[in-house]
């Protein structure tokens, strides 16, 4: 999910921090207002490199250190330094210097007008706003690292990565932030009982309702969804009615065009979900994220739909045997874009424009989506990289499962922005995904009452709009 | 000397009250004049608007459905937490056998005192993720498990507790639900003054009413209620400044903090969102300012009414 650009005020106050500090601490007052002063261009130092080559194409010099700064979140750190490696076999003689940390705001803010680290991941709880970085010049635009031939593998660097990672890092027309996971979201069942059962995971509604009396019959609850967050149905009932009608009415939703709710499909594409409902197919009771993810491990639901850091986030409980797997959300006959895949790049490395060795800093970008660097992402994290076939080699059920629906995908990838452009309909929307989930909206109520949230934001004066194109 | 007592006073007061004026006083009046402004909350910028959040509030109907839910605990929270506590009270230090020598408890009221303070002692947060597991919605709640099992709840249609926005008395369920969670919390800390105030009532008084003949019923409100007045009194301002917060219960329990779809929203949930997530920080502020002037009046209005000649003994 991009950042809203409501926050573009926020570095008013950071850049004034920031000068203070750097007139604080710098001998020479005038020199830290100036390295401080927002958009000024880095200094070029492309002449002062090693000689560019087809594997070293930003020439970097040897003998030379750079600094690497990992957030050490859900992911852990592993990985990274498995990059740390693969880099140094092509480049033994340069120095990484790798550190990893929580709090790259709080770490990595203070230093990005003077002396910033080459390397930054920017991610978590405690991270620097994207907009904010881009807007004040503080981080490198990177697009001569998606021309550049990739580390290991054929044709450049952005060939090699995952549909949607190079859209969701640029801003303003410029390729800044380097994501390199990769979440997808779907429905998960577990194949061994599947298996067990002789059923077959459905592909589309007329399948799963087919499926379900047995499934049923066995006295399990078909379907399970957490009931406490709105946002968790609300993917799903995004990823149904994207399929229904495609890209183009989503982008009207998104920027509130007049009746883009009423557009035809939207309420057909909601139906299936109103009659899961009512045909009580759910588990009963209304449980949260992880309440419901256990009752789907313990066998009480037969799907559950979330993303793929189910693995990670549930690990603990995971009973033995239990094949975690994940398929596309259910399409209908006549969708207009049945094979859309609801997935994001995510945990984004940035290259500050103060840092001192920009050309490793990119080497070492090349590196980490390198196939060695990405496969080691996945065997390790359990997740798939935002390279393409990082999971190819792992044995995971839940990684391949994510992994092949991902290559099955048309590379178009569903995804919704008004949640993040106005808080208003974020809640209006989760509110009613729960309403139409626990039974008490129809698909025409939902429709109708989502139509008039949107107007009247669009009718709020003190609501700044924004707009999406593509 | 009278001179050199002030300044040892002032020399004493200085700092406190300098603390006091920096980080209690001055972020109110800050938020009382940001309140005039529309600022973000992300920028230093920001432009004075006069009245017009004021005016705002009053046709906010997330606002005016927030105050109905607000004012419902602040007549309920009260009246069925001193209710509660009164009881309690009573039965623990007075409502004893009649025909012992001498007024006491009910016996073992030393164990009961403990047991229903018990809930003061933990915090809001932790009763509130406590009760999570009491009112889980399905087989594993401690309620819905004990219900199903004696057969009084349907296994496929569990009580939905905090998910519930389904009114009853024209209430939604769920502000019924945290009710009995605040009510629960509460009634120890007031049973414990309470007692305090009963046990400085001269026991003569009640072996007098007892030698007349009254019963535990009259005893009660011809004599403890009465002579209880004041703490009562203070004790309603009190609750009713829990009752127009609520936010820990709110926040931690229902689903998307204020649901489902606003039927648990109270004044602070819809000021939290207003400024941390729509990033409107002075129509939040005026949010903030109104509920204080109305907690104000309200206070003032309550000690007012209930004001009365003291008895003393």
């Amino acid at each position: 999910m991009s950042d809203s650009p409501e926050n573009i005020g926020d570095l008013s106050r950071r850049i004034l921090l920031q000068r203070a500090a750097a007139a604080g601490l710098l001998a020479v007052p005038a020199a830290g207002m100036l390295s401080a002063c927002a958009g000024s261009e880095p200094t070029k130092s492309a002449d002062s490199g090693a000689a560019k080559s087809k594997d070293n194409p930003f020439g970097v010099k040897d003998g030379s250190a750079v600094k690497v700064v990992v957030f050490n979140g859900g992911l852990g750190d592993q990985w990274a330094k498995e990059d740390k490696v693969v880099f140094n076999a092509k480049h033994p003689n340069i120095t990484v210097n790798m550190s990893s940390t929580q709090k790259i705001k709080t770490e990595e803010q203070p230093k990005m007008a003077t002396q910033p680290s080459d390397l930054v991941m920017n991610s978590g709880a405690d991270m620097m706003d994207r907009s904010t970085l881009i807007n004040e010049g503080a981080i490198e635009p990177l697009d001569d690292l998606l021309t550049a031939p990739a580390w290991d593998g054929e044709g450049t660097v952005a060939d090699t990565l995952l549909p949607g990672t190079v859209t969701d890092g640029t801003q303003n027309g410029k390729f800044y932030v380097v994501n390199v996971a990769y979440t997808v979201w779907g429905n998960w069942h577990n194949a061994a009982l599947f298996k067990r059962e002789g059923w077959t995971a459905p592909t589309t509604w007329d399948e799963f309702f087919a499926l379900a009396p047995k499934i049923k019959a066995k006295g399990i609850a078909p379907y399970v969804h957490d009931a406490a967050h709105g946002y968790y149905p609300r993917w799903a009932l995004f990823a149904s009615i994207w399929k229904a009608v495609g890209k183009q009415p989503i982008i009207d939703i998104d920027n509130l065009k007049d009746n883009a709710w009423k557009a035809d499909g939207i309420v057909a594409a909601l139906e299936p979900w109103e009659k899961l409902v009512k045909d009580k197919l759910l588990l009963p009771g209304k449980l949260d994220h992880t309440q419901s993810q256990q009752a789907w491990l313990d066998g009480k639901a037969a799907f559950i739909q979330v993303g793929t850091w189910l693995k990670n986030e549930m690990s603990a409980t995971i009973p033995p045997g239990f094949e975690l797997t994940m398929s596309d959300y259910w399409s209908k006959p006549g969708d207009k874009a049945p094979k859309d895949v609801y997935a994001s790049s995510g945990e984004g490395f940035v290259v500050p424009s103060k840092a001192p060795n920009k050309e490793a800093a990119k080497e070492f970008l090349r590196a980490i989506l390198s196939k060695a660097g990405s496969a080691k992402f996945a065997e390790l994290t359990k997740s798939l990289a935002s390279t393409k076939g990082s999971g190819d080699n792992v044995q995971d059920t839940a990684l391949n499962s994510a992994n092949s629906l991902v290559k099955g995908g048309s590379g178009e990838l569903i995804s919704v922005k008004f949640p993040d452009f106005y808080a208003d309909l974020d809640k209006e929307s989760q509110n009613l995904a729960e309403e139409l989930m626990a039974g008490r909206l129809t698909a025409q109520q939902f429709v109708d009452k989502m139509q008039a949230a949107a107007d009247k934001v669009a009718k709020d004066s003190s609501v700044k709009k924004q707009t999406r194109t593509a | 000397m009278r001179h050199g007592v002030a300044r040892f006073v002032t020399g004493f007061l200085a700092l406190p009250l300098g603390l006091y004026l920096f980080y209690v006083v001055w972020p109110f009046v800050q938020a009382a004049g940001y309140s005039l402004t529309d600022w973000g909350g992300y920028s230093n910028t920001q432009n004075f608007v006069g009245l017009d959040n004021y005016v705002r509030l009053l046709s906010d109907e997330l606002i005016r459905k927030a105050f109905w839910h607000n004012v419902f605990f602040l007549i309920t929270v009260p009246l069925f937490t001193i209710a509660l506590a009164l009881f309690l009270a009573f039965l623990l230090n007075v409502g004893g056998r009649e025909d012992r020598a001498g007024i006491r408890g009910v016996f073992g009221s030393g164990i009961y005192k403990i047991i229903f303070f018990f809930p003061q002692v933990l915090s809001l947060v932790v009763i509130a993720v406590m009760w999570q597991q009491i009112y889980r919605s399905d087989g594993q709640g401690l309620i819905n498990g004990l219900m199903i099992k004696i057969g009084l709840v349907d296994a496929d249609n569990p009580i939905a507790f905090t998910s519930d926005p389904e009114p009853f008395l024209g209430v939604p369920a769920v502000l019924w639900w945290l009710l009995l969670i605040a009510v629960w919390s509460g009634a120890g800390f007031y049973m414990v003054l309470f007692s305090a105030a009963m046990q400085s009532i001269p026991k003569d008084i009640f072996e007098a009413a007892l030698l007349d003949g009254a019963s535990r019923f009259h005893t009660f409100f011809r004599i403890t209620l009465p002579l209880l007045r004041d703490t009562v009194s203070v004790a309603w301002v009190y609750l009713g400044f829990i009752a127009l917060d609520m936010y820990a219960l709110v926040f931690v329990m229902t689903p998307s903090q204020g649901g489902p779809n606003h039927a648990s929203e109270i004044f602070a949930s819809v000021l939290n969102f207003t400024a941390f997530q729509k990033g409107q920080f002075g129509y939040a502020c005026a949010m903030g300012v109104a509920l204080a002037i109305f907690t104000i009046l309200l206070a003032a209005a309550q000690l007012r009414i209930t004001r009365r000649e003291r008895i003393e003994y």
